[in-house]
């Protein structure tokens, strides 16, 4: 590849050919300020934060300018610094500052931004939005009056999700991001990945907090208070306390949930080992049956939401397995209830998911309230705090049981790919009556969008697909649409990267984000997890195989579906006028 | 079409020659000012009159908007004759009078700036001082017949440059010429092409920017509209310079008639095959397709317009890359606009030599300008760069009405800037019109007069780029809203001190950062008038009065009492009942409840009410 010779501030870097000025400026340990920027996502040039003198004519944004031979880049002088800080300020005259009461309070990319190019004075204030918010998604809340149009969201919702939920409206001063018609985000065909509220750099998009019906579940005496933690609330939770990216923190979690008032406190992978169950043996029987294949994977409600907007031909090839958050509300409020001898009608069950998807979810009706409140890891985090917990010297504690009890293949659920592995260690076991070598696995590991692996499985090839961000969902669909690929097993999850960079997940500002791949660390942090783990496949669990023998039957008993299969729904893809 | 032979054979076709043709100027404006009727009963009655001899057709913009609608005849003789502000009755009079009786009806002909009338424009004075290169066919062929387009001279360049040159020669030729793009940023045309010919890839792309936006401004639309073809060949043209085979034309939905012909030359052209594939017998295809903006003037920024074809919210993107490597879908592309096109044929035909003898130094041929506002001669015209505005606004247009100061011209639009009287004798070309703060842009040319407040004027213009920025970036987005907002402001009487160097500060700021041309440039307006005007807004701010006479806020209505008879009139017409008085003695105006209407000022005989 061809180097460049550039310097930048008098530093000379080379670089190779297509590296854009903040990049080298990177090399050149030169810092310069960005808004709108967001590696692979968001590349437009549009904030003029980073704007550098090139020699040219007029100043050039370091995020899309490209670097060519001898080029020399000044990215600090008087000019530069007043023109950058009077665009912040414009910036700022056109936002609610209302920092002190904000969902991103200490954690806003815009406060950080101001306070490092020293704006104490917003010389040329307007008046306030005065625009609604919209909060009546269960999932999203949008506030436009603090958007500051960087359009990361837009990016993420329409190039990388391809759903296209939101765009950027009107124009000029009364631009704004919205919807068909300005309708609310809960009338369109938002999927509520939550991706939007992810690389929002204010708050402008958050989930909708339910903080608040937890406490109150806790407070009521009559009320018997369950929670659940996913598996990627403990690779990513740690953020939030100040721990490094990727750090696995089950044991803090748990301790810091103790000290909150729950009655019980269990894991979501527990139920993770059920779906694993139950979705092999559907698998099996559609394979044996010639039942509808490819089986795609049903554990990510946003993408079941955009594969019922827009690839409803797919329904029937959805596995009709309840998400592991959903299978475990079931479970609690008939085996564990009747167990106990507790009325189901008194036990309230709280979710803690890497999700904001996840609140749609419990709240659909095809799932009775089995889950009354579901809350995102950063929610969690902020209960934490609230309750004046210190994270970091809190100790060590085990989850309840016997919904405590979990297995490795249950905990990879988070990362792109693990359902899948956890689902063919358990598949290959039953037909091969041995453990699969786990190399055989490493095609579906890994952050990739797209991966594909061919497995020999009793005498068969069994194709498998794991896809994870809806626009690679999209291409893998419209593949084995026109017949170009034959899969028997897809795992698709809605999040790019899996669970683990779900929208519910811990807000990592883009000057990490544009360093590191969060998606690949806290991965990491799961498949420690899944190695230390004393079972790695689902059907070794002992609650699961005591569960089926007390009270279900086997995998795929009627029983079984009564309780732990769901149906889906058709819906628009193309929204009808109003 | 397989040859240039055939395209003689056109050319030469001899047609019956009628003893009278008659045209009727039928662009939007003549439309607009009622030639259709004009039109139609001129029909009617060479109809009912069995007039065999006479061949009604229609024209485009011959540039005289204050005179439309416009018949002209033509006789056997080679004679012309310009009627103007005809209407239905006239038109009787002159098919009566000078078809039916061979006498013309001299009271309709045009005349000379309160002159005796005369024969036809061609002789006026504001016309002998304007050569007419892009507008050469306007007003005098019929533009919805592609023939009259052949008979004067129309695709011969097409088909010199496909049988007897190389892509790298038209190239050259127009690099000799010094055509520099008349979209207003003066870009050298052939640099463009050269560009976009060495950028390598299969699929190229022609564009033509017809969404011509500046307020006032309708150079372009004159050209579509009375001179469709010439447009096509000269894509015809670029396409075979840069080793393209598919243009467009991205031209405003708000220009129905421009659309119209434009699609029916299309038609006309590819039925003669001088659209389509192997043109003149050569391997060179073209085709061209019509794109309709939807009104946005954001997009007639180069990258905003691409992006908009491309079927996007038409936004600008950040150059690098250019357009010439990656425009159109990704592909190399140039963008000319209009009244470029409509010079090149004329270039292929007659010349780089030709061209460059026009004009000056580094600007060479000519401009078209629509001259507006503060000025007698309204209208579209064409001058040689290095004309002077003096001359322009004084001889070709007429001097300023009602025998007003001239105060100040806008040239370039909202984007561009005012030119004071300081500055009348400076003659027009691109880099002259920088060096004094403005800039040619597309050719709007708005004259202003003692009676305008340039503060005003600025906040007029500054409105319209903030109505029309696209939101993409926060310098243009806020930051021109930000500065309207001082504006207003101080055009209320509310501006403090310090506001002129925070205007500036912002001004600057905005024209450094902003992402596109449109955000870059839409400070101008108030940068210049600050440059000459500085003292009016001083005015504005520390006298808290408006020198022109024009910001409402800033006024008072008095009543002088040494001519003030007391007659009452002015109380009695008062709608806000804010005078009061004795009859026959002078009456005062409440200054807390007038309304500044003016009711009064109009309405006193006397001359007794005065505004200050």
């Amino acid at each position: 590849m061809n180097l460049l010779n550039v310097t930048i501030d008098g530093i000379k870097v080379q670089v190779p050919e297509g590296t854009s000025v903040l990049d080298a400026a990177k090399l050149a340990n030169v810092d310069i300020p960005t808004l709108c920027y967001l590696k692979d996502i968001n590349e437009i040039g549009a904030c003029r934060m980073c704007l550098v003198d090139v020699g040219g004519r007029a100043l050039q944004a370091a995020c899309v300018y490209p670097c060519s031979e001898g080029l020399k880049v000044i990215t600090n002088s008087p000019k530069i610094r007043d023109i950058r800080k009077a665009t912040l300020e414009l910036i700022l005259s056109h936002h609610d500052r209302s920092c002190l009461t904000c969902i991103r309070n200490q954690n806003c990319e815009l406060q950080a931004l101001a306070d490092k190019l020293n704006v104490r004075d917003i010389p040329f204030d307007g008046a306030p939005k005065g625009l609604p918010i919209d909060n009546i998604s269960k999932s999203i809340v949008r506030d436009n009056n603090k958007c500051v149009l960087c359009r990361r969201c837009t990016s993420i919702c329409n190039n990388i999700q391809t759903v296209g939920a939101i765009n950027v409206m009107e124009r000029g001063y009364e631009t704004v991001v919205s919807t068909t018609d300005h309708r609310s985000i809960a009338d369109v065909n938002c999927v509520n990945c939550g991706q939007c509220i992810n690389v929002c750099p204010v708050g402008a998009i958050y989930e909708k907090d339910n903080t608040q019906a937890v406490w109150d579940a806790i407070k009521d005496p009559d009320k018997y208070v369950v929670i659940q933690t996913a598996p990627s609330v403990r690779a990513g939770i740690g953020e939030e306390f100040g721990y490094p990216i990727g750090t696995p923190v089950t044991g803090k979690m748990v301790g810091a949930i103790k000290k909150m008032g729950f009655d019980k406190v269990f894991d979501t992978d527990t139920a993770a080992d059920l779906t694993i169950m139950e979705e092999g043996t559907e698998l099996l029987t559609r394979i044996k049956t010639g039942g509808k294949l490819p089986l795609i994977t049903s554990c990510s409600p946003g993408w079941i939401k955009f594969c019922e907007h827009e690839f409803p031909e797919f329904l029937d090839n959805l596995s009709t397995c309840k998400s592991p958050q959903q299978m475990f509300g079931a479970l609690i409020k008939s085996y564990y209830a009747e167990k106990n001898n507790i009325d189901p009608s008194k036990i309230f069950v709280v979710a803690v998911m890497p999700c904001t998807a996840k609140k749609f979810e419990s709240d659909r009706e095809e799932m009775f309230n089995d889950v009354d409140v579901s809350i995102t890891s950063r929610e969690l985090a902020r209960m934490i705090r609230e309750a004046g917990i210190d994270f970091r010297s809190v100790e060590e504690a085990q989850f309840d049981n016997p919904l405590g009890e979990a297995t490795g293949a249950g905990v990879i659920f988070g990362a792109t790919g693990g359902v899948m592995e956890a689902a063919l260690r358990t598949v290959y076991y039953i037909l091969e009556g041995k453990r699969i070598n786990e190399e055989a696995l490493m095609p579906i590991r890994g952050t990739e969008g797209i991966k594909e692996a061919t497995l020999k499985v009793a005498g068969m090839d069994v194709n498998v697909c794991a896809a994870s961000g809806l626009g690679n969902a999209r291409k893998v669909l419209n593949m084995v649409k026109n017949g170009e690929k034959n899969y028997h097993f897809i795992e698709i999850m809605a999040c790019p990267g899996g669970c683990v960079n779900g929208g519910g997940q811990p807000i990592v500002p883009a000057s990490i984000r544009n360093k590191i791949d969060i998606r690949a660390e806290r991965a990491k942090a799961l498949y420690s997890e899944d190695k230390r783990a004393t079972y790695r496949n689902s059907d070794e669990n002992p609650f699961i195989q005591k569960f089926y023998k007390e009270y279900a039957g086997e995998p795929g008993s009627h029983k079984a579906h009564e309780l732990l299969h769901t149906h889906y729904q058709k819906r628009e893809k193309h929204l009808k006028n109003k | 079409m397989k040859s240039l032979t055939e395209l003689k054979a056109i050319k030469q076709k001899v047609t019956e020659v009628p003893d009278y043709k008659i045209v009727v100027g039928m662009a939007t404006c003549g439309i607009a000012a009622g030639a259709n009727p004009v039109f139609k009963e001129l029909k009617r009655i060479a109809d009912e009159k069995k007039l065999s001899n006479v061949d009604i057709q229609i024209t485009g913009c011959i540039g005289i908007c204050r005179l439309e609608p416009i018949v002209e005849v033509y006789t056997a003789k080679g004679e012309r004759y310009t009627y103007v502000k005809v209407d239905a009755e006239k038109a009787q009079d002159i098919i009566q009078k000078h078809i039916i009786e061979g006498k013309p009806c001299t009271d309709y002909l045009i005349c000379d700036d309160g002159e005796a009338c005369i024969k036809n424009i061609q002789e006026t004075k504001s016309f002998k001082k304007q050569i007419r290169i892009a507008l050469r066919n306007c007003g005098n062929i019929n533009p919805e017949n592609i023939d009259e387009y052949i008979k004067n001279d129309g695709y011969f360049a097409l088909g010199k440059v496909l049988t007897e040159m190389k892509p790298a020669e038209v190239i050259q030729l127009l690099l000799d010429s010094g055509l520099r793009g008349r979209g207003g940023a003066g870009f050298p045309t052939g640099l463009k092409w050269k560009f976009a010919a060495a950028a390598q890839n299969e699929q190229k792309y022609v564009c033509c920017n017809a969404d011509e936006g500046d307020p006032g401004a309708f150079m372009d639309r004159s050209v579509l509209e009375g001179d469709p073809h010439s447009i096509l060949e000269a894509m015809a043209i670029a396409g075979y310079a840069i080793g393209s085979d598919q243009g467009f034309i991205y031209v405003r939905a708000e220009y129905p008639v421009a659309v119209k012909r434009l699609n029916l030359a299309i038609k006309q052209a590819k039925e003669y095959g001088l659209l389509g594939n192997n043109i003149f017998g050569t391997d060179f295809s073209f085709d061209i397709e019509l794109r309709l903006g939807a009104g946005a003037f954001v997009c007639g920024e180069e990258t905003a317009l691409m992006t908009s074809i491309e079927g996007k919210r038409g936004e600008p993107r950040p150059r690098p890359p250019f357009p010439a490597n990656k425009g159109l879908f990704g592909k190399p592309t140039i963008l000319n606009n209009v009244e470029t096109f409509a010079n090149i044929p004329v270039i292929i035909n007659k010349g780089a030599d030709w061209f460059n003898k026009i004009g000056t130094e580094k600007s060479k041929g000519t401009k078209v300008f629509a001259v507006g506002g503060k000025i007698n001669n309204t209208g579209l015209i064409e001058i040689p760069m290095g004309m002077t505005l003096r001359e322009v606004i004084y001889e070709i247009g007429g001097g300023i009405p009602n025998g007003k100061a001239f105060k100040a011209a806008q040239t370039g639009g909202p984007s561009g800037g005012c030119i004071p009287a300081e500055h009348l004798d400076v003659a027009i070309d691109y880099d002259n019109l920088i060096a004094i703060g403005s800039m040619m842009g597309s050719g709007g040319l708005i004259v202003m007069d003692e009676d305008n407040c340039m503060v005003d004027i600025a906040h007029f213009f500054l409105g319209f780029t903030v109505d029309e920025s696209c939101g993409k970036c926060p310098p243009c987005r806020i930051g021109t809203h930000r500065m309207l907002e001082m504006l207003e402001k101080i055009t209320a009487g509310k501006g403090e001190d310090k506001d002129i160097e925070k205007l500036e500060r912002l001004a600057y700021s905005i024209k450094e950062a902003a992402l596109c041309g449109l955000g870059q440039t839409a400070p101008n307006p108030v940068l210049s008038t600050l440059r000459y005007f500085k003292d009016e807004y001083k005015a504005h701010i520390y006298q808290k009065t408006c020198p022109a006479g024009v910001c409402k806020n800033l006024l008072s209505y008095n009543i002088d009492a040494e001519k003030c008879i007391g007659c009452g009139l002015c109380a009695r017409n008062c709608p806000a009942n804010a005078i009061t008085g004795v009859v026959k003695s002078p009456y005062t105006i409440d200054k807390d409840k007038c309304i500044k209407c003016g009711v009064c000022m109009e309405k006193c005989k006397f001359g007794a009410i005065y505004k200050k």
